[in-house]
């Protein structure tokens, strides 16, 4: 940017680099004046009103104002889609699990990883702020596992799942779990590339933690209600509850489990077994298309 | 507090948009938060003025535009205004809401030299 005229070459955000002779920009404190005349090219135009006022003042070192528009999650984003594409590509069906501390999401892996590694290939990412107990604990059942440690960090990020994704490598149609960090606030806006969110809420818990937690509600496709096996002995009003999800997301599908009595399994089993024959198919159609284009070519000779 | 990482995310941006857009001070920035966000616009004004040092933003106003929260009533059939996701249709009181604005978090602006 020229400092004397504040004419900035642009005001809209754009990606390419431009080539600049004069090598200031570089994140270093400059405070040389230019008042040298500058004959560069400026394009057609000159412009003098792209400072805060809008207006040119003589003599005056002036900002100018760049427009943005960014989501400010627009990296993780980005790298999200293409876990998801990775993903597609090899029919994984991943499902990033997301729930309080103490929820039991680990326990419900386990057997839920445990009960299907026989029918499909399974993994398991494992988030947490520190320690590897829970890829442990899922190796232990013969399941492949990588522990992913966000140190201070409250959540995973789509980064960091790429990478465990590179270093896991899941087997091409397979089912990928993904054990966020226990949280219900931040993992809810960060996009991982995943198929569904799974949001575990035990009985043990509030039955207002969804208008509490209303973020993770809205952001989660399935709630699996868990520990149902203790509900004689809690005040939980189940129907109280799914109310209050229901209210923060009307497509919310709910199901109701115990990992421990096993009651309720099957079908959040089958909701898992629906969804990978989902991806299969679409993987197998894409295979087709791309089979077709070759046989044709080879057929055009 | 992913409000840190979110600040990181911005810093991050930042630091594109100045070898982009050829400057290297970032005195204002405008962020766009919808009040249905998953971001609290203290704690991200506390974060930014915690990591903004030693960067180009050193120094730099955060100035935070809250827009509001909107969904669409499946039951009324129009745009309503929704101040919190656990809210009901302030018109007919029914729950088929679906959001349609106020769950932005960008970076809108930036004044720069």
């Amino acid at each position: 940017m020229c400092t004397v005229c504040g004419c900035g070459s642009e005001t809209h955000s754009h990606d390419h680099p431009h080539d600049h002779d004069h090598g200031h920009g570089h994140g270093h404190d400059h405070d040389h004046d230019h008042d040298h005349d500058h004959d560069h090219d400026h394009g057609r135009d000159l412009h003098f009103g792209t400072g805060p006022a809008r207006a040119h003042v003589p003599g005056m070192t002036q900002s100018r104002l760049v427009s943005i528009e960014q989501d400010i999650l627009a990296h993780n984003d980005a790298l999200a889609a293409e876990n998801r594409e990775i993903l597609r590509d090899k029919g994984i069906l991943a499902l990033n699990l997301v729930s309080s501390p103490g929820s039991g999401k680990t326990t419900l892996l386990c057997r839920t990883a445990g009960d299907l590694k026989g029918r499909f290939a399974v993994s398991v990412i494992e988030g947490d702020q520190q320690t590897s107990f829970d890829a442990d604990r899922i190796r232990a059942i013969g399941v492949p596992a990588l522990q992913v440690n966000t140190g201070k960090g409250c959540h995973l990020d789509a980064q960091m799942v790429r990478r465990a994704i590179d270093k896991l490598a899941p087997a091409d149609d397979s089912v990928l779990f993904i054990e966020n960090v226990g949280n219900l606030v931040c993992p809810a806006g960060f996009d991982l590339g995943e198929a569904a969110k799974v949001v575990i809420l035990s009985v043990t818990e509030g039955e207002d933690k969804p208008l509490k937690y209303p973020d993770m509600f809205a952001a989660a496709k399935v709630l699996l209600l868990t520990k149902t096996d203790l509900l004689p002995h809690l005040s939980f009003d189940v129907e109280r509850c799914l109310g209050y999800a229901r209210k923060i997301n009307p497509a919310l599908a709910v199901m109701r489990l115990s990992a421990t009595g096993g009651e309720g399994l099957e079908a959040w089993y089958d909701w898992i077994a629906e969804r990978r024959r989902q991806v299969l198919a679409a993987r197998a159609a894409a295979l087709e298309a791309k089979l077709d284009a070759v046989r044709n070519a080879l057929n055009r000779g | 507090m992913h409000e840190m990482s979110l600040t990181e995310g911005i810093l991050q941006m930042l630091e594109d948009q100045a070898k982009a857009q050829a400057f290297s001070r970032v005195l204002t920035i405008w962020l766009e938060i919808g009040e249905l966000s998953t971001v609290d616009p203290d704690a991200l004004t506390f974060c930014f003025e915690a990591l903004r040092s030693g960067t180009l933003a050193d120094g730099a106003r955060v100035e935070i535009i809250r827009l509001p929260g909107q969904a669409f009533c499946m039951d009324c059939a129009r745009t309503v205004r929704l101040a919190q996701r656990y809210d009901s249709c302030p018109d007919c009181g029914g729950d088929s809401l679906q959001v349609t604005g106020g769950d932005e978090m960008r970076v809108k602006e930036l004044e720069v030299e």
